[in-house]
């Protein structure tokens, strides 16, 4: 067993495991400390500074993330003084971009906004000066616009160290930082793989997915569950569906497996098919074999397809029926499908392209 | 799978993906893990990165992630079984085998033992071009981690020598005793979605629901009584057999649900004629692929959103697809018209929903015994879940294989059907590109993946590109003895020099009229991974 070590926060006596963090314990605890650069299962760099908490006899506020408790610790989450420091960094924040929340994607999902909000500021006390960036457009994937950039690091740790791609990181120093792929790359000019893993940590409206732009606000947004029709791995994706559309594509997190919210570009941006035009809508026969294929009703197609087949096997029996099931279709369709073949057709021809 | 059953009684991916972030050692060989299966290459990246584990990749090719692994062995196309020889001789040789562990679990060691004897470091690198230190020092790596999982996919199997290839990678594991453990296994990557799930299913000649023989008396009874029907006890043909026998006349109609094998299949041509000469062609699908072009009836089905079900991934969890729209115009799900038409072929199949489906699979397939949608709601279960009160399995065999004692197997090293030779001087190796998927239906349609891979590449290596006198960007032609086709060269040291790799995602480039369809034996799966090629400017 770990040794429990007791501690205080906002007066109420608790015990908490070696090694925990101040914001760790507080969350188990129920008592709310905002954040923005934390981002669970990566490392706490305690840029951002939203996190402080007043520890007693402690020089300094503390940031809560990357603070590790101690026997006897007395932590205060909500004094004047921490309210006052978190004010100062929203304030910053705010005024140094271009948080427009008229046109902005991130609109009603926003940590900043509702910071803002939270800490009941009317508007800061500090001119508005963006860095004035020119916003990246040139695919039509993911878009960046980093005056909406607030620097906490979340995109540059899901790249690093969630996907493990190692294409970006920060650029140059003081008020002219910025992330990215090397050499200011575009993403598009980069070796980025699209994954979007940047695009869920980032808690603005920095990097946003760019096809779901003015399709659907977070609210209008309904999210249905269901597993990635793409490889093997079976990953667990939101659709996210307004207006009989699916606008985007998100990981779920309600469980751990197999991909914990992770997501690669196939099954985030490789839904385009399921509203294609070309898409099926009705069966179609080629009645003569030189002819060509004829809209028809489900009535007469599959008045054809068994009187043909019952024919078949009627002259040279069931074994000259074959059919090929699929790896891309459900359980209860491949269950069903070799069904049909083995009882309504009487043959064990029956395969799919698993070899392929 | 059929390598891995005879080994260790199951086909299946031994272990978890999961497990895969948290071992000491990952091998892997024949699988472009960050390409095909970018999710369980997050977890070898993650493993090596962030936990400390080693990585040691086999490959031809320089993918992704020999960037991350500790040790790479470029071993000649088609040279595995050698390699792992190699492997297995060095760790018997120096005494490093889980000798325990061969003893109590597996039978076939003195076997393998005698067979693997001959395949010295040395001899090996005069087959397969890995330096013999290096074969070394791989041997050793792999023997010392205290659980080292194998990951493998169409690099392994898409070979004449595939089963043997399979049933090598388990000699190497079983040897070491990793089979059995966390963090450890045999892992085969599938590489479409239900692959797994459809294989559980029965969609095979040879076998019901859960792998249950057709030729089995007892059990034809068991399903002839659930079905209530007259069942065959002849094992049916596969896919490359039902297209000979299409030719031949043998077969005279072919249903086809979701499957477009007039791109994905090798000889491309050998299909097309089988495919005109059936007297009824049934296809159905979400689009009028290359395939449902020569079909006689097109079946308009709906997709994967637009209707309720599970998948069974590779790690053997069964998940739920949920409906989240309405499907275009008339098209129904896949299941419901499976159902439809056998009404009419006199067979009533009654379901109200895909979940009535899944409590009869429940009743016939025991692996699935204890799966229910109520169970899955929120997270999958995984596979053997013979009750309601079982909670799934995260790793098999342990402490007994499914088949009781794991079986080496002694194999001889067999080369390619077909080398290059003075008419065909290079090697052609097919597979997919991260951005697009199996014959491209899906993903060309979709703006990102078309923005980024917007055409067929062959990738050749410069020292080739130079020989040949062909520039980055310059229109080629590729030509096997079975055809051939022009794509763009993109020129890259990723080959091997000698080597060529292309795609198989874009139907302008298709790249199966150059393939070879000698079939492994046993397994029946086509050596797609290599056949020779000319190469030179369009």
């Amino acid at each position: 067993m770990d040794k429990k070590i007791p501690l205080t926060i906002d007066g109420k006596e608790v015990e908490a495991a070696a090694g925990q963090t101040i914001l760790e314990v507080a969350r188990e605890q129920g008592v709310y400390i905002p954040t923005l650069c934390y981002m669970e299962g990566t490392t706490n760099v305690g840029a951002c500074r939203i996190c402080v908490v007043e520890v007693e006899g402690a020089r300094s506020l503390v940031a809560s993330c990357c603070t590790p408790i101690n026997p006897g610790m007395v932590i205060k989450t909500n004094t004047s003084r921490v309210r006052a420091a978190q004010r100062l960094v929203v304030e910053l924040l705010w005024a140094s971009g271009n948080h427009d929340c008229l046109t902005c994607e991130k609109n009603g999902d926003c940590d900043l906004q509702n910071l803002v909000y939270w800490l009941e500021i009317e508007k800061p006390r500090f001119r508005i000066e963006p860095p004035g960036y020119q916003p990246e457009t040139n695919n039509s994937m993911i878009q960046r616009d980093l005056n909406k950039c607030i620097l906490c690091g979340r995109c540059v740790r899901a790249c690093n160290e969630i996907q493990v791609n190692e294409i970006l990181d920060f650029a140059q120093r003081g008020s002219h930082a910025k992330v990215g792929p090397a050499f200011d790359a575009d993403y598009i000019n980069s070796q980025c793989y699209f994954c979007g893993e940047c695009v869920e940590a980032c808690p603005v409206g920095a990097i946003t997915f760019k096809q779901a732009r003015f399709k659907g606000r977070p609210w209008e947004i309904r999210k249905v569950k269901t597993t990635c029709t793409y490889c093997g791995v079976g990953c667990q994706l939101d659709l996210n569906i307004h207006d009989g559309k699916i606008i985007k594509v998100t990981g779920n997190r309600d469980s751990n497996e197999p991909n914990a919210g992770s997501l690669c570009v196939k099954g985030r941006f490789g839904l385009d098919f399921v509203s294609h035009p070309d898409r099926l809508k009705t069966p179609l026969i080629r009645k003569d074999k030189k002819g060509e294929l004829e809209e028809a009703s489900w009535d007469e197609a599959l008045k054809f397809v068994a009187k043909k087949f019952q024919d078949i096997k009627k002259k040279h029996g069931a074994d000259a029926l074959a059919g090929l099931a699929s790896a891309r279709c459900t359980n209860e369709e491949n269950y069903l499908f070799q069904k049909f073949m083995r009882v309504a057709v009487g043959t064990n021809n029956v395969d799919h392209c698993a070899r392929l | 799978m059929a390598g891995l059953a005879a080994a260790f009684g199951s086909g299946a991916m031994t272990n978890s993906i999961d497990e895969v972030e948290h071992t000491d050692l990952i091998l892997a060989i024949g699988t472009n893990t960050t390409e095909n299966h970018p999710i369980v290459g997050m977890k070898v990246k993650r493993a090596v990165r962030r936990h400390g584990a080693k990585l040691i990749v086999i490959d031809p090719r320089e993918i992704n992630l020999v960037k991350y692994a500790d040790l790479w062995l470029r071993q000649r196309h088609g040279t595995d079984v050698a390699v792992l020889n190699g492997l297995m001789n060095v760790i018997i040789a120096e005494n490093l085998y889980a000798e325990e562990y061969v003893e109590k679990r597996t039978e076939g060691f003195a076997a393998l033992k005698k067979v693997v004897e001959k395949y010295t470091p040395e001899y090996v690198e005069k087959i397969s071009g890995i330096p013999a230190e290096d074969l070394k020092k791989a041997a050793r790596m792999y023997a010392e981690a205290n659980s080292a999982s194998i990951l493998y996919a169409m690099g392994i199997t898409q070979h004449i020598s595939g089963t043997d290839n399979v049933k090598s990678v388990a000699n190497l594991s079983m040897l070491c005793g990793n089979v059995g453990i966390e963090g450890g296994g045999v892992n085969p990557l599938r590489g479409q979605n239900n692959v797994q799930g459809a294989c559980d299913m029965g969609a095979l000649p040879n076998v019901y629901p859960a792998y249950q023989a057709v030729n089995n008396d007892e059990i034809r009874d068991k399903f002839e009584k659930a079905w209530n029907a007259k069942l065959s006890d002849q094992i049916g043909l596969t896919i490359m057999e039902i297209m000979d026998g299409a030719l031949s006349k043998k077969i005279r109609g072919l249903y086809i649900m979701g499957e477009n094998p007039m791109l994905s299949d090798p000889d491309l041509s050998h299909v097309e004629k089988a495919l005109q000469k059936l007297d009824i062609l049934v296809v159905q699908d979400i689009f009028l692929t290359e395939t449902a072009k020569y079909a006689d009836v097109v079946l308009p089905s709906a997709c994967f959103v637009e209707k309720d079900g599970t998948f069974t991934n590779t790690e053997r969890r069964v998940q739920r697809i949920r409906k989240a729209l309405e499907a275009p115009g008339q098209a129904k799900a896949d299941w419901e018209i499976i159902a439809a038409l056998s009404d009419r072929m006199g067979y009533p199949m009654e379901y109200a929903s895909a979940e009535n489906i899944m409590e009869e699979i429940r009743t016939v397939t025991p692996s699935y015994g204890g799966i229910t949608y109520e169970r899955i709601e929120k997270e999958g279960l995984q596979w053997p879940c013979p009750a309601p009160d079982h909670q799934g399995t995260r790793f098999l065999h342990k402490d007994r294989f499914t088949r009781g004692l794991g079986l080496f197997h002694a194999i001889d090293y067999i080369p390619p059907n077909e080398l290059p030779d003075e008419d065909f001087p290079m090697l052609l190796s097919t597979g997919r590109v991260l951005y697009h998927y199996h014959t491209g239906t899906m993903t060309r349609l979709s703006k990102g993946s078309s923005e980024r891979y917007p055409e067929s590449l062959v990738e050749i290596n410069p020292v080739d590109a130079e020989r040949l006198n062909i520039k980055d960007g310059q229109m080629v032609k590729v030509a096997s003895r079975r055809g051939a086709v022009e794509a763009k060269a993109q020129i890259t040291p990723r080959p091997a020099e000698g080597a060529v790799f292309m795609n198989f995602h874009f139907h302008e480039t298709p790249v199966n009229r150059l393939t070879n369809p000698a079939l492994d034996p046993i397994g029946k799966i086509p050596e797609y991974k290599v056949c020779a090629v000319r190469v030179e400017a369009a």
